[in-house]
This record gives structure tokens, sequence and C-alpha cells, in this order.
């Protein structure tokens, strides 16, 4: 796959009268920089720069309209005293751990279902990607009406078929509204994960499972000693994108409960909008958004790792 | 993706069919029901006149007795939600169409030219598609508000490729290291130059892997939330997802009805795209988690 060796080069029929021009469009470097240079430029005034610029941010008490003096640590200070910040991590790690692992275990299964004979396979796989396709906040309106108080249809239908007495407050009480947007978030979540994963199962050589199967391996024993460990390279580069998304979510969370009841269901994403949009204060919002970067750091070394070992599987240098 | 659909099926001839649909039809029955229940409901909900929405006890919820459009007629008539719909069907095109320009060049020139660097280059995009929305939205605030671009479609256009150009710069990257070289050393010896034989050779293989950055960039900035909420104060230049939570509720009065049909023919644009391009999808998907 290497570029052209020189011997290779020299052998091209060149024209006599070649412009300038010409001669730099087809020299790799220059050509190569020139061809990066509308994607760089976009990438450096729009991410790189205020990815620097919110660690600048976050020491400063900048406000909407007002450019803010150098505070040094004192938003970080501040913020290690305050008690909403807090309990937005802890939210915020419940929400990640626990959806993450749900998202994971229901989407392999699904995976599992789907990589079976199937009739009209292609169609249900398509279905079930809907929840994925369709915008996050909007789906996240459905479910805010699924939860409403009064007349939500969940409710409704245990109360129909005898298992609750009163319409459940899903929304209104601190750990309700946890568990209600965590389920929402795993619905969501699980077609990202079951096609990813489903497209790894489908690399998996059948004759693997019958020489297991002749070897006297159960159900059980295919799916540990087979089909995970084939898996695991794929799970971790899915799982580590679940986990960011998750990690960073704000949408759903803006949609259903904004936050509420009294901070509950409040996350670093939505703590640092709250601080920085709604009132006004750049510099606070930006340090609780810098306090997320640690946690992605983890993620995105997990994520390498997890692809260093899936290079390394399939027997390739590098 | 070679081997498609036939890989573990091996044995299953094994299995008989109530066996089957115990541990098969019944659990992907119950998965189906809760993934496109929310649906139904959206749907249900959008055309049910509001005495049998507020009525439990006389109308079934989990039917619509006498349909209404008037949840529907009030939606496009009374609010600007027709104006969000164009405005998101714009920047969606807008910044898919930049970003598909930037990430060819980039991805051609990362996995093609190889010029000197390019494998941190190509490191970078991958670790830029990783950083999210969320942190950079408060330092962009501050950048768009400085270039003045604060409340109009352009910081949207503008922004919205910091996500999509490393999502499609990957998945292009991925997908020009399919086209055998030996098609582009056969241009090089008749002549052509590097230009050409992007425009004349790669591109036209690549068909395929363009259609697929290109719907899912567009869904993407269709369903983009945080920065159209960030960057956009004026009615008339929201979108769809941000249109429809800030303006359609009326203080503690929620029109159930109409914020369904809203969150109903705001899917649908992208449901109807996915449903044409199912394969592309699914590619794009599974191909930005492979590489």
């Amino acid at each position: 796959m290497a570029s052209f060796t020189p011997a290779q080069r020299a052998a091209r029929p060149i024209p006599a009268r070649r412009r300038l021009v010409f001669r730099l469009a087809d020299d790799r470097n220059f050509l190569g920089i020139a061809l990066m240079l509308p994607a760089a430029t976009f990438l450096l005034v729009f991410l790189a720069y205020p990815l620097c610029l919110g660690f600048w941010l976050g020491m400063t008490d900048a406000s909407i309209g007002q450019a803010g003096r150098f505070v040094g640590l004192a938003n970080f200070i501040s913020l290690a005293h305050d008690n909403i910040f807090w309990l937005s991590v802890f939210n915020t790690m419940l929400y990640t751990i626990v959806a993450s692992a749900l998202k994971f275990a229901l989407g392999l299964y699904l995976a599992l279902l789907l990589n079976r004979r199937l009739f009209l396979k292609s169609l249900v796989r398509a279905i079930v990607l809907l929840p994925f396709v369709t915008p996050t906040v909007l789906s996240a309106i459905a479910f805010w009406w699924i939860y409403d108080p009064q007349f939500s249809i969940i409710s409704w239908s245990l109360m129909k078929l005898g298992f609750i007495h009163q319409f459940i407050d899903f929304l209104g009480s601190p750990w309700n509204a946890r568990w209600s947007v965590i389920a929402a978030n795993v619905w969501r979540g699980i077609p990202f994960v079951a096609i990813t994963l489903l497209a790894g199962l489908q690399t998996i050589s059948p004759s693997l499972y019958e020489a297991a199967t002749l070897d006297g391996a159960g159900p059980w024993q295919r799916f540990r000693f087979v089909t995970l460990p084939m898996l695991s390279p794929i799970i971790a580069v899915v799982m580590t994108f679940s986990v960011l998304l998750t990690f960073t979510d704000f949408q759903l969370i803006y949609a259903i409960t904004r936050g509420g009841p009294i901070n509950a269901t409040q996350l670093m994403a939505t703590l640092s909008f709250q601080r920085a949009i709604t009132e006004g204060r750049l510099g606070e919002g930006a340090a609780i958004a810098d306090a997320m970067v640690p946690f992605l750091l983890a993620a995105i070394l997990f994520s390498y790792f997890g692809l260093q070992r899936r290079r390394w599987q399939q027997g390739s240098r590098d | 993706m070679a081997l498609g659909g036939a890989a573990p099926e091996g044995m299953e001839y094994l299995e008989r069919l109530p066996r089957r649909l115990v541990t098969l039809y019944l659990p992907l029955a119950v998965f189906l029901f809760v993934l496109l229940f929310p649906f139904y409901w959206m749907t249900t909900t959008a055309f049910k006149p509001d005495e049998e929405l507020y009525n439990y006890a006389r109308f079934n919820p989990f039917w619509v007795h006498h349909p209404t459009l008037a949840h529907i007629k009030k939606l496009f008539f009374d609010t600007s939600y027709p104006t969000w719909l164009v405005n998101t069907m714009l920047i969606a095109v807008a910044s898919t169409a930049i970003s598909l320009f930037c990430s060819v060049c980039a991805a051609y020139a990362i996995e093609r030219l190889r010029f000197a660097g390019a494998r941190y280059v190509g490191l970078a995009i991958f670790l830029a598609y990783l950083v999210p929305p969320s942190i950079l939205f408060i330092p962009l605030a501050a950048i768009i508000f400085n270039l003045g671009l604060f409340d109009s479609d352009w910081a949207l256009i503008l922004t919205y490729p910091t996500f999509l150009v490393p999502f499609c710069t990957w998945l292009l990257m991925g997908y020009f290291r399919t086209i055998p070289y030996e098609l582009e050393e056969c241009a090089l010896i008749d002549g052509a130059s590097r230009l050409q034989i992007l425009w004349k050779i790669t591109l036209p293989l690549a068909i395929p892997g363009l259609i697929s950055a290109g719907i899912f960039a567009f869904t993407l900035s269709w369903n983009e939330f945080i920065y159209a909420l960030t960057f956009i104060s004026s009615s008339e230049n929201k979108t769809v997802p941000v249109g429809a939570i800030t303006e359609l509720v009326e203080g503690d009065v929620y029109h159930w009805g109409s914020l369904m049909a809203a969150a109903l023919f705001g899917s649908l644009p992208v449901v109807i795209m996915y449903s044409f391009f199912v394969e592309h999808y699914v590619s794009s998907l599974t191909g930005a988690v492979k590489e």
C-alpha cells in the first residue's frame, strides 16, 4: 500500500513544458496540505480554539456580554464547595453507569436475537434503528407525555391490570425522575449498541460454533468462550462511544425534566448550561464543562486500547 | 459484513419451532413493542381530539375514536412551525454539503496522498470526533457572539461541521481504503494529475460512501440541539427541535396534541430519508465504530 517508489515516479512520462502550478498540484505534500485546508480551518477555528478558550473561560469571571478578568482557580474552588455541583456529578455517574450497563446488556441480547435466522430480518433491523434515527428531543417530548402525572399511559395500563392503585408520579420525586430519564436514555441507546454489535457478530465464522459444539460446548459456553472473546474489541469501542454520549448527554434531560425536581436529574452538562446561558455566568459554566474533561480522557484512553487490541488480534502490524 | 446474515445459522436447523417461539420471537416481540410504542403513542396523540386525550374513562387511550386534524392545523397555521422546518432543512443541507466537501478533500489527502504527517493528522481527526458539543458550546457561544453571527443561520451552518467533518472524514478514510490503489496507478501512468484522479476515479467509486456520510451527516445536523438552543434566540430562526421544546409550551398549559404533532412531523423527514437508505445508514453507523 506504500506510495510510489522513486523508480516508478521516474518512469512516469513527464510532459516537456509543465508549469509550476501543475508540478505543485502533483506534489504529494503540497497538494495534501492544500486539500487539508478547508477541514483544518473549520476544526481549528470552531473546535480547537474553543476548546482552549473553554479552559481560559473557566478561569475567568466572564459573563454574557462581558469579557471577564482572570480569577485563577476561584471557579473550581467555589465548585468544590457547591453541593449542587457534587449532586450533578453523582447524577451524571449514576446516569452513565446504569444507563450504559443496561444499554450494553439489552443491546447485546437484541443483537444476538437479530443474528439468528429470522423472518423479515432486514425489515426488523430497519425498524429497530428508528429510535436512534428520530431526533432525540422529539422522542424525549413523547416520553415527557408518556410520563405525564395525570395522563400517563403506563400508569393507566398498570392500573387497569391491577398492579398499582394510583397514578405514578414519574417526574415528580427525585428517584422516580432519575429512573425515568435513565429508561428514556436506554430506549434511545439500545438500537445503536445492538446494530453495531450485530455487525461484529456477523463477522464471526459459524465454523467456530460448530467446532465448539463438537467439543461438547453448550449454548452458554459457546457464548462465553466463542462469542464474547471474538466480540470484545468491538464491544470496547461501542461502549466507549456509548459512555461518552451518555456522560455528555444534554438534550434528553433538558427536554424531559430540565434538571428537576430540585436538581435530582441535573447532569454536569445541563448544570453548565444553566449556569452559563440561563444565569449568564459563562466562567462558572465553562468551569463545570472543564470538569467533564478528565472523565472524557479516561473514556478515550479506554477506546484507544480497545482499538490497539483489535489490530493485534487481526495480526496486522502497527 | 461480507459474510452477510448467514453467519451463525449453521446449526439452527436443529431447533424446533416451539423453542424458537419462546427464545427468539417472544423476546423480539417485546423489544419491538417497547421500541415502537413511543412512536405509536406520538401518532395517536397527534390525531386525537382533546376530549379523548384527557378522558381515559370514556375513551380507551390506545385507540383514536374520532380522528381530527385540529392539532396539525394549529401547528402549521398558528405557530412558526413551518418556518422552523424550512430553517432546519436549510441548515442541515448547507452544513452537510460543506462538511462533505471538506471531508472528501481531507480524507483523500490523509488516506491517498499520505503527505508528511498524514498519520498524525488522521489521529487528530479521530480525537476531534470524540470532543462532545456539551463542552464546546460555552466558548463557541462567545466566539459566535464576537463574530456577529449570533441568532443567524450561519451560526449553525458554520458550527455543525465541527462534529460532521471529523465523522465524515473518518468514514470516508475507511471507504477510500477499500478502493484498489492500482486504479489510481493506472491513471497516473496515463498522465492524469492527482486532482483528476480524485475527481474522475476515486469519487465516482466512492459514491456509496458519500451517500452514507451524507445521510448520516444530514440526520446528525437535523437532530442537533444544544448549539441551536444556545446560538439562536428569535423565534423565526429556530430549528424544529428547539422550537418544539421552547415555543410550543405556553406556561403550564401543555397542548399535548400539537406537541406530539410537532414531534411526529419533525421526525418524518429523517425517517423517510432513512427508510430509503437503510443500508447506507447502517454501514456508516457500523463503519464509524469499526475502523
